[in-house]
């Protein structure tokens, strides 16, 4: 070890996964329907892609879980998002990428991407 | 990217309940599932909720599960892991609120009062991956007294304001320790720590050398750069074996890493660790004693002064601090010392670790700040006294500390309200009794101990506590006199006043503590040829009481040594003569038919 910028360096490094154990201050649950319906529909890499996401930008506030069946396994894989003052929303037919935005614009930025939601979807 | 943590206690107490088949399991059905890329499963230290043993807990929902069995483990992945639903009834009862909703961990009666220093990253981390540390903060505290260039006086003074005291027991300004060495100049000198947990019941240097060894040995790096000094040893106790092997792992990763060795962080400073196991005597504790030892002599005490700032190990000035008290010292450098000052009162900064142990409902390791109230611990923290019994006293500071009655119960915790009751800090071993325990029986326990462990080089400890534990006994088997007790108090004056080290000076503590608030037990002892607690065995019979009894003939079924005699529905009775005092015809009874007296 040389400098504090080599110590830096690991720290950031391994800070993600620590970070995870630290259930302090969640205001945003992100939850990813991993009953049979949504694995056999592809939840597993969206779930990983959120994951990733969240860690890569720290959010540090936001929980991301898995449940169950919730019943619109024709729309599988779901998402469901719930913010800080209790606002649920349901993402549907979820997919890696489209995950990705959904980190970006909603988680990040607050704005409800509009088009992948089960409201848009069923019209 | 992991989206699940998986944390299972690898301390010794979970350890001892199997959670190393645990997390064999894990990994077993992890694999099968498939999850292997997305569950981490890490062994961490010691969470402090031994009693609960084996815990585990899965982030990110924090669901904490106690009491795990193998056999548990395939419905909590396939439920929890695989699905996401919480494995209900494995989960700790005071987490769960009602059905749907379970609340944080720190938000339990065990957690919520205790603020964590030196435990923070037990149970957090994993402590063999030196990673993990650094990325809460490890590391940084030397990273910047080395990079910044912060003087060794600095260094000093920064120890000095925060008020930290040797958690060891004594409680010494641990500033004025470091003050001391670095002003006797030497060719070389020692930073060594003590890891030589001996008091019977206490067991928080261990947990905190498995949960987090890196946080003692960034501390003794710092120590030895405040006085000067280029080598240390930790004196560890053989029988720590998971300790031992996790301070190695750290010591090695340490040094691969460049934190030990040569010129740290490319400041010119040299620093090595080497460790040294004790083979388990209770005198290594203390600290004249415990380098003898590192020097590779028999472990005894040296007389005091030339103090160990001044002569130390190889005759070279040294700093001995316990391993409590290093586990302090980064967070002060990365808080500063009025953070620290501020926690705790005024003479007693910071926290303290308290091994619970005893007649109490949570067993384990909690860490309070200064002054909190042994009711806070006991009745809070600690859950309470089991079954239908009452606090009576607990017992601080092990064989050199005393007893604290029901009385004091409101008292602070700090080294001076305790040692103004005539009890000590102590490393901090935390005994709980209920009313069947005996005072006198207590005191002599932990006598018997001391006898044992005493070195035998000084007359009035060797000769002196063997004599205590005599009259002790006597008292016990009912053959005391009131004279004896006077005896007695007066043997314990003169040891405390002319043994060599801490371990004689202290040793009459139990008996004088317990003659201080409970004398009217010794007394009904010598002139009752009673003991109130019923603990003692030569002074308690077993009874039957004739109203009570049924004639079931089932205490004398069981009786060992058929002491019981009777004929069917006709009350039994006891031959005191030949009663074994075993206690099984009391176990036995379904109607609460037989007594001690």
């Amino acid at each position: 070890m040389k400098s504090l910028a080599e110590l830096q360096a690991i720290r950031d490094k391994a800070k993600a996964a620590v970070n995870l154990r630290d259930n302090g201050e969640v205001n945003t649950r992100v939850m990813v329907g991993m009953a049979t319906c949504g694995i056999a529909a592809g939840a597993r890499p969206v779930l990983t892609a959120i994951v990733d996401e969240v860690a890569k930008r720290e959010l540090g506030s936001v929980m991301v879980t898995q449940t169950g069946c919730i019943g619109i396994c024709q729309y599988e894989p779901v998402v469901e998002v719930v913010d800080a003052d209790g606002t649920k929303t349901t993402y549907v037919k979820m997919t890696a990428e489209k995950a990705l935005r959904v980190v970006n614009d909603h988680l990040v930025n607050g704005n409800v991407v509009t088009e992948y939601t089960i409201g848009a979807y069923q019209k | 990217m992991f989206r699940s943590n998986v944390l299972v206690c690898g301390g010794t107490g979970c350890t001892s309940s199997n959670s190393e088949a645990i997390i064999e399991k894990l990994h077993e059905e992890i694999n099968a599932k498939g999850l292997e890329k997305e569950v981490n499963v890490v062994r961490t230290g010691c969470f402090g909720l031994c009693a609960l043993g084996p815990i585990m807990i899965v982030y990110p929902e924090g669901a904490f599960y106690s009491m795990v069995k193998p056999e548990d483990i395939p419905e909590i992945v396939e439920e929890h892991l695989l699905k996401g639903r919480l494995v209900k009834r494995l989960l700790y009862k005071e987490t769960v609120v009602d059905d749907s909703t379970t609340k944080s961990l720190n938000q339990t009666a065990f957690y919520e009062k205790q603020m964590r220093i030196a435990l923070r990253n037990c149970g957090v981390i994993n402590p063999e991956v030196i990673d993990e540390y650094i990325a809460l903060d490890g590391y940084q505290a030397i990273g910047k007294i080395l990079t910044e260039k912060i003087s060794p006086e600095q260094v000093i003074q920064t120890m000095l304001d925060s008020g930290l005291r040797g958690r060891g027991g004594a409680g010494f300004p641990t500033g004025m320790k470091w003050k001391f060495a670095a002003a006797n100049a030497a060719d070389q000198k020692y930073v060594c720590c003590n890891a030589d947990e001996g008091d019977p019941g206490a067991f928080m240097d261990r947990s905190i050398l498995e949960g987090d060894p890196h946080s003692v040995i960034e501390a003794m790096t710092i120590a030895g750069y405040a006085i000067g000094a280029t080598q240390g040893y930790i004196y560890i106790r053989a029988e720590y074996p998971i300790a031992v092997k996790r301070l190695q792992i750290a010591i090695n990763q340490a040094r691969e890493y460049g934190l030990l060795g040569k010129n740290i962080f490319d400041s010119g400073f040299d620093f090595d660790l080497e460790l040294r196991l004790g083979a388990g005597a209770f005198v290594c504790g203390e600290e004249t004693a415990l380098m003898t030892s590192i020097e590779g002599k028999r472990g005894e005490p040296r007389c005091r002064p030339p103090f160990p700032a001044v002569k130390g190990l190889f005759q070279k000035p040294t700093v001995l601090n316990n391993v409590e008290t290093y586990a302090n010292i980064p967070q002060i450098f990365l808080h500063g010392a009025e953070w620290f000052r501020s926690i705790g009162t005024e003479k007693s900064a910071g926290t303290k670790v308290f091994a619970l142990g005893g007649k109490i409902n949570n067993t384990g390791l909690v860490e309070v700040p200064m002054g909190t109230t042994l009711r806070t611990v006991v009745e809070e923290i600690g859950g309470g006294i089991p079954g239908d019994h009452y606090f009576k006293a607990a017992q601080t500071g092990g064989p050199s500390g005393g007893c604290i009655p029901a009385s004091l119960i409101d008292t602070p915790i700090d080294y001076d309200s305790l040692l103004a009751i005539g009890s000590m800090m102590g490393s901090g071993g935390l005994i709980v009794m209920d009313e069947t325990t005996c005072m006198v029986d207590i005191a002599k326990f932990f006598l018997e101990f001391t006898v044992d462990e005493s070195c035998g080089k000084c007359t009035p400890c060797r000769v002196g506590t063997k004599r205590l534990l005599e009259i002790l006994d006597k008292i016990t088997s009912g053959k005391g006199t009131l004279e004896d007790i006077d005896k007695l108090e007066e043997l314990c004056y003169y040891i405390k006043e002319n043994s060599l080290c801490g371990l004689g000076q202290t040793a009459p503590n139990p008996v004088l503590s317990t003659l201080k608030f409970f004398r009217d037990e010794y007394i009904a002892h010598v002139t009752e040829h009673r003991c109130p607690a019923g603990a003692c065995k030569a002074l308690t019979n077993y009874v039957v009481i004739a109203d009570k009894c049924k004639g079931c003939t089932l205490c004398a079924r069981n009786c060992p040594v058929g002491a019981i005699s009777g004929t069917v529905k006709q009350p039994h009775v006891i031959d005191t003569n030949k009663c074994i005092k075993c206690g099984v015809c009391m176990d036995k009874c379904k109607f609460n038919a037989i007594e001690k007296r």
